[in-house]
């Protein structure tokens, strides 16, 4: 399956950004680039937060760019606020499975949380989980969730190096067979995490490259930007 | 952004309130006609906004001091008389009028001490009455908006000037001044527009050619003299002057005199000496000033609860369910407007204010003049005061709601839509358990507000379709003063148990 980005133009005020590209299932991509370039904005476009001035966004063929955040393919983690703070860590999970919390299967919802490491975790609030393990448990609901697209907006920034080493390799996990798309500020990440990055700067995000190949020979703002 | 049930019922919500506002005041315009203003009109829009002002100026300069000496004093009590700060906004004002009764009175504790002193002694009726109980009721009021701007002041910035070597009159002139000229201004302004649509304290404590506000002219002008074309001529009057004091209000930020905090680790200087006996002299007189009357009423009440007349406890009925109709209505409403515009739907916010543009008489006259051909007043004077009631305590309710409604869209928002939350399951799982807290309070306040209020019912209820507070006025009227003293408690009592319910409420919620 394939994701096409066709023309797309995002306005705001005096920001624009163009992208035209494709990318494809099982695919893990880096967004790299300056701060302010519009990494965030590339995905918020795609989530279906900020409207499109122009193109289209396909998904196996059929355009999605009309529809709601919720009902795209895509599942998103953002840098922070992941989860509703007055609900337990299990109703979390189980807005993934049913938004009205009436038709959730609970075992499902245990079951994943076993798999990121939170078994027992289901009645606790997220403040009182670590950073780490909020992370967890909202991978856990991508999940449940089981879209073939992921978005991640920077979610592990916060976390120091070791545990978000540990995070990216249970998303790799998580996502497994997904379309994966992970805002980035840190090189490392880049290299470690995704086989190909999305350069975007001075508006425009380019077609995705290798990352080595990326890195190898920057071109100028991606340069500038490493130092 | 918003779309789909959310997006209906505020729209659906701002066009009823946008019907019950317009509406009456469309019946008013056509009523009046080309109907001009007579000498005795005038006169009552130049008392009305020379009280207005005279209130306004007062209760600012008392707040003032109040408010310095509050925030840069610490003592014993200080949280609770912060407190007590919001007491007058939830006393109804009948109540307080007769408080102050007690005190300023003719045979008041105060004239007594004047004649015992062998010193001339003051009346309590005529302007000065008016612009004292309108200091009393809003004083409380300006002082938590002011004293906010005092908390507000950054630490850092006191550091800075103390490190420089600031003394207090520099602090006062470089940090101070310039935060009250931001502040006061706000402040007076909504004071005087609470002041601009008074009716209880003025029908008590005014009346007669020379102390007659609009307000009052309106409800003389139906009930005595059944002129609804005058009614009209001059409810038209006090929509233009609520008008333009919005227009104003609109060219200021009001500050919000409802979140004053407590204690943030503030660094004013705290200078002894005469400034010290001042502070002391300024939250001493204020609590006297503010509790005096209040106690007063208690212990007369008291010995009244025993022997109340009957016609009180129908009247506390309606009176309650008047509260328990009308606030759930105007914060539901409010909750609606402040969601909706939260999720980006524009011209919610002025429509939400547009019941300021008039007052309660206003919307009652034009609604009386709508129902008056078809049925008798009399017959729909409670559903009337409910509607009117939960309209006018719509903005109040609004503001409460929206910087909370915008928080939890920026924080949520995202999440929500991500997660295809939206509609009843959105109400349940997301914006109840989010807005317990302000919900509560704003529901405790327009309940408290809605059983004390003494406004359109005067101007529709026959016997039997009294409030509690129009029971109390009928009853200071033949000066049978303990019994008003007693209902008066037992209306306190309503009030305050009505707010603290519904803030409990608010609060039980396990927020993190």
């Amino acid at each position: 399956m394939e994701l096409i980005l066709e023309g797309l133009q995002i306005r705001q005020d005096d920001f624009q950004l163009t992208a035209d590209w494709h990318a494809q299932s099982g695919e893990r991509i880096a967004v790299i680039g300056p701060s302010g370039a519009g990494k965030s904005t590339l995905l918020n476009a795609l989530a279906g937060f900020v409207p499109l001035a122009a193109g289209a966004i396909l998904w196996n063929g059929a355009r999605i760019d009309g529809l709601p955040p919720g009902q795209r393919p895509l599942s998103v983690l953002f840098q922070d606020q992941n989860l509703f703070p007055h609900l337990t860590v299990a109703q979390n999970l189980g807005l993934g499975l049913d938004p009205g919390l009436r038709r959730v299967d609970w075992r499902a919802v245990d079951a994943a949380l076993e798999q990121v490491g939170l078994s027992g975790y289901g009645p606790r609030k997220p403040a009182a989980l670590s950073g780490g393990e909020q992370g967890r448990a909202a991978l856990a609901r991508v999940l449940l969730r089981a879209r073939p697209i992921l978005l991640l907006d920077e979610p592990f920034a916060a976390l120091g190096p070791a545990l978000k080493s540990d995070m990216l390799d249970l998303v790799a996990e998580v996502a497994a067979g997904a379309l994966v798309l992970m805002v980035t500020h840190d090189p490392q990440d880049a290299r470690r995490f995704a086989g190909r990055c999305v350069l975007v700067a001075e508006g425009r995000a380019a077609p995705p490259v290798e990352t080595a190949a990326l890195f190898a020979n920057p071109p100028a703002p991606l340069a500038a930007y490493l130092g | 952004m918003a779309r789909g049930a959310g997006a209906l019922i505020a729209r659906t919500t701002a066009l009823a309130l946008a019907a019950l506002t317009l509406g009456p005041v469309a019946a008013v315009l056509w009523r009046a006609g080309g109907g001009m203003p007579g000498a005795a009109d005038l006169a009552a829009l130049r008392f009305t906004v020379l009280q207005a002002v005279l209130s306004a100026l007062a209760s600012v300069i008392c707040a003032i001091p109040l408010a310095r000496a509050l925030a840069r004093r610490r003592f014993p009590g200080r949280a609770l008389a912060i407190s007590a700060l919001g007491a007058p906004f939830l006393l109804p004002v009948i109540v307080a009028v007769l408080g102050l009764l007690a005190i300023f009175g003719r045979s008041g504790i105060f004239n007594t001490a004047l004649r015992d002193l062998g010193l001339p002694q003051i009346s309590i009726f005529g302007l000065g009455g008016v612009v004292l109980a309108h200091v009393f009721l809003n004083m409380p009021l300006a002082t938590r908006m002011i004293l906010q701007g005092w908390q507000a002041i950054p630490a850092e910035r006191i550091r800075l000037a103390e490190s420089l070597g600031f003394g207090p009159a520099h602090i006062l002139r470089h940090i101070e001044l310039p935060m009250l000229r931001d502040v006061v201004p706000g402040a007076a302004l909504a004071v005087f527009a609470i002041c601009l649509t008074s009716f209880a304290v003025v029908l008590v404590l005014g009346g007669g050619p020379a102390a007659t506000t609009v307000e009052l002219a309106i409800y003389q002008a139906v009930r005595f003299e059944f002129d609804l074309a005058r009614a009209a001529t001059l409810a038209l009057m006090q929509v233009a002057a609520c008008g333009v004091a919005l227009a104003l209000a609109a060219a200021f930020t009001l500050p919000s005199g409802f979140g004053a905090g407590l204690d943030r680790g503030q660094v004013l200087p705290r200078p002894g000496g005469w400034c010290r006996l001042a502070d002391a002299a300024a939250i001493t007189l204020a609590a006297l000033f503010i509790g005096g009357p209040i106690l007063s009423v208690v212990l007369r009440g008291l010995p009244g609860l025993a022997d109340l007349p009957g016609a009180v406890w129908p009247a506390l009925g309606n009176s309650l369910l008047v509260a328990v109709l009308a606030a759930p209505m105007a914060v539901g409403g409010a909750l609606a407007l402040a969601m909706g515009r939260a999720q980006g739907l524009r011209g919610l916010e002025p429509l939400a204010m547009l019941p300021m543009a008039g007052s309660a008489l206003v919307l009652g006259t034009g609604l009386f003049l709508l129902v008056f051909p078809f049925v008798s007043p009399a017959a729909v004077a409670l559903p009337v005061t409910v509607i009117v009631t939960a309209v006018m305590a719509l903005p109040f309710a609004y503001r409460i709601l929206v910087p909370e409604a915008l928080r939890l869209v920026q924080d949520h928002g995202r999440l929500a839509a991500a997660l295809d939350l939206r509609g009843f399951a959105a109400l349940r799982l997301l914006i109840l358990p989010r807005l317990r807290r302000p919900l509560g309070f704003a529901l405790g306040l327009t309940a408290a507000l809605a059983v004390g209020d003494l406004g359109v019912v005067a101007l529709f209820a026959a016997e039997n379709g009294a409030t509690l507070p129009l029971v109390i006025q009928r009853l200071m009227g033949a000066y049978r003063m303990d019994a008003a003293a007693g209902a008066a408690l037992l209306l306190v009592g309503a009030a305050f148990a009505l707010f603290w319910i519904c803030d409990q409420w608010g609060r039980g919620g396990t927020d993190t």
